[in-house]
C-alpha cells in the first residue's frame, strides 16, 4: 500500500526533470542578445498603456463559486459510488436524493441568473 | 513467463534478481525499480508526442484536403525530429515585468501536471505504473494541476492577453471539471472500484455499450479540458494574439506544445481505459502483449476522433461555451448518476443477468439522452428569434439607362 505511494512521491519529483532538462540544455544552446525593443510586452506592437492587471468580469466569481459548490460535493459520492455494492437499499436512495438536492441546487443558480454570460 | 508475451514484466523480475545478487537490500531495490519504472514511462510518454505531432499534423492536413509534412523523411517522418532540433536553439526572451519564478514554473507544469496522469494508466495485463485503490480520484485531482499551469503563465507574462486568456481557461476548465468528475463517477459506481486496473478488469461488456451517455460527457468534456478547437478560447488567435503563452519562447513554448499534445493522447487513453475497455480483448488473457496494441488501437482510434472535431469543428463563444456545459453537460450528469445508481441497485437486487443489467442500463441511458434533447429542442422552439430582414439592402446598382 505505502510502496505504491513512494511511486507517486517519486513520479513528483522526477516528472519534473522531464521538461526541466531540456529547457536548461536549450538555454545553454539557443543565443541569448535582449534589447528593449525585444524584451517590451507584446501587444500588438504599440506601447501598452495602463496596468497589466485588470479588473475582470463578475461573472468568473459567479462561476468559480458555482463550481465550488459542486466539486466539493462530488467528491463526497465518491466513496458511495466504491461501496455501492454492499450499501443497503436507503443508503442508495439517500444517494441518489443527494444528487437531487444538486439538481435541484443548479436549477436554483439557473433561475436566480448565475450562470448567464452577460 | 515467457520474454515474447510479456517483455516488460521479464525485464522487471530479470533487473531485481540482478539487484538483489549486488548486495542490495530489498528496500533500496524497490526504490531504484521505482525511479527506473519513472523514468521510461516518461520517456516513452514523451517520445511519444513527437509521433503525435506528426500525426496530427498528417492527419489535419488531410480533413483540409492538404498533404502536410512529406519532405523530410518518409512521409514527412523526420519533420518532428526536425522542428524539434529548430527549437532547441531559439532564443529564450524574457520580457520585462515578468514574475520569474512562476513564469519559469508554469511550462514544467503543464508537462508534468499531463504525465502524472500517465501513472494510473493500464497499459497492459498487470503492466501499469502504479496500480492505486483510488486511482481516479488521482486522475481528477492531478488533471487539475494543468489548469493551475495555464493560470501560472497567464498571470506572471505581465500580459493584458495573456491574462485575459488565463481567466476563460480557469472559467473553462473548472466548469469541465464538473461533468468530468460526473461521467467518472458511472464506472467507479458500475465496476464497484476506484482502480483503474480494476475498472478495466470489471468491463466484461465495454462501458461505452453500458454507459454510452456517460462516456459522451466525458469525450465532450476531455475536449475541452484540453483546450483544443472547438473549446480553445484560451488561445483564440484572432481575439487575444495566442493566450496565455504570448509571452514565451524558444523551449518554453515549446513546453506548452507538448504538454498540450500528450494532453489530448493522454485523455483519449483514459477514455479508451475507462470507455472502452483498455487492454481487453480476444486473447489479450493467454498473450498480453496483445492487450498494449488493443489498447494503443483503441487510444489512437479516439484520438483520431479528436483530432477529426479539432478539425471540422469552429471555435464556440464563451457564453455558448459555459451554457453548453452549464446547462445542459452538468443536468444530464446529475440525472444519468441518479438513473446509473437506481437501475443498478434494482439489478443488483433482483439478481438479474449480466445482460439484463446491460440492456437495461442502455435502454436507460438512450431514454435520457432523448429526453434531453427534447428538451433542448423545446426550449429551442421557444427562444425568440432575430427575424431576417425582409427589405432589399442597399446595393451598389448600375444607373438605370433609360432608352432613348
Amino acid at each position: 500500500m505505502l510502496e505504491n505511494w513512494i511511486y507517486i512521491g517519486l513520479f513528483l519529483l522526477l516528472a519534473w526533470i522531464f521538461p526541466g532538462g531540456p529547457i536548461l540544455i536549450a538555454r545553454f544552446l539557443s543565443p541569448h542578445r535582449p534589447d528593449a525593443v525585444k524584451n517590451d510586452v507584446y501587444e500588438c506592437g504599440v506601447e501598452t498603456v495602463g496596468e497589466t492587471w485588470v479588473q475582470f468580469k463578475v461573472q468568473y466569481y459567479n462561476f468559480a463559486l458555482t463550481f465550488l459548490i459542486f466539486d466539493v460535493e462530488m467528491a463526497f459520492l465518491f466513496p458511495w459510488a466504491v461501496s455501492f455494492d454492499k450499501l443497503p437499499l436507503f443508503g442508495v436512495f439517500s444517494g441518489a436524493f443527494f444528487v437531487l438536492i444538486l439538481f435541484a441546487e443548479l436549477l436554483a443558480a439557473w433561475r436566480k441568473g448565475a450562470l448567464e454570460w452577460a | 513467463m515467457s520474454f515474447f508475451s510479456d517483455p516488460v514484466n521479464s525485464i522487471i523480475h530479470w533487473l531485481r534478481n540482478l539487484l538483489i545478487g549486488w548486495g542490495l537490500s530489498t528496500g533500496w531495490v524497490t526504490l531504484i525499480m521505482k525511479a527506473l519504472g519513472v523514468m521510461v514511462l516518461s520517456t516513452v510518454a514523451l517520445l511519444l508526442v513527437i509521433f503525435l505531432i506528426w500525426l496530427e499534423r498528417k492527419l489535419a492536413a488531410r480533413f483540409q484536403q492538404r498533404l502536410g509534412p512529406n519532405r523530410v523523411g518518409p512521409y514527412g517522418l523526420i519533420q518532428p525530429i526536425a522542428d524539434v532540433i529548430k527549437i532547441f536553439t531559439k532564443e529564450h526572451i524574457t520580457p520585462f515585468g515578468v514574475n520569474g519564478f512562476l513564469y519559469n514554473l508554469a511550462p514544467l507544469l503543464s508537462v508534468s501536471a499531463v504525465l502524472f496522469l500517465w501513472a494510473v494508466i493500464p497499459l497492459y495485463k498487470g503492466v501499469v505504473g502504479v496500480d492505486l485503490n483510488v486511482g481516479v480520484l488521482y486522475l481528477v485531482a492531478a488533471g487539475a494541476l494543468g489548469t493551475l499551469a495555464i493560470l501560472l503563465a497567464g498571470w506572471s507574462s505581465n500580459n493584458k492577453y495573456a491574462l485575459v486568456g488565463a481567466f476563460r481557461t480557469v472559467a473553462q476548465m473548472v466548469s469541465y471539471e464538473v461533468p468530468t468528475v460526473l461521467a467518472l463517477l458511472v464506472p467507479v459506481l458500475l465496476a464497484g472500484t476506484m482502480s483503474v486496473s480494476g475498472i478495466v478488469e470489471q468491463q466484461r461488456v465495454i462501458y461505452l455499450i453500458v454507459s454510452p451517455v456517460a462516456a459522451l460527457l466525458f469525450f465532450l468534456a476531455s475536449l475541452a479540458e484540453i483546450g483544443r478547437t472547438p473549446f480553445d478560447l484560451m488561445e483564440a488567435e484572432s481575439e487575444i494574439v495566442a493566450g496565455f503563452h504570448i509571452e514565451y519562447s524558444g523551449l518554453k513554448f515549446g513546453m506548452f506544445y507538448v504538454g498540450e499534445f500528450l494532453h489530448a493522447f493522454t485523455v483519449s487513453a483514459l477514455f479508451a481505459v475507462l470507455f472502452l475497455g483498455g487492454w481487453r480483448g480476444w486473447g489479450a488473457e493467454a498473450f498480453p502483449l496483445l492487450g498494449l496494441v488493443y489498447f494503443m488501437a483503441k487510444a489512437f482510434l479516439v484520438y483520431f476522433l479528436v483530432v477529426w472535431v479539432r478539425s471540422t469543428l469552429p471555435r464556440v463563444r464563451i457564453d455558448q461555451m459555459l451554457n453548453f456545459n452549464w446547462k445542459f453537460l452538468t443536468p444530464v450528469g446529475l440525472i444519468l448518476l441518479v438513473a446509473t445508481a437506481v437501475v443498478q441497485k434494482i439489478i443488483l437486487v433482483s439478481g438479474a443477468s449480466y445482460g439484463v443489467m446491460v440492456l437495461s442500463h442502455l435502454v436507460v441511458n438512450v431514454l435520457i439522452l432523448w429526453v434531453a434533447f427534447w428538451i433542448v429542442k423545446m426550449r429551442e422552439a421557444r427562444r425568440p428569434r432575430r427575424q431576417p430582414v425582409a427589405q432589399p439592402r442597399p446595393v451598389a446598382r448600375p444607373p438605370e439607362v433609360t432608352r432613348v
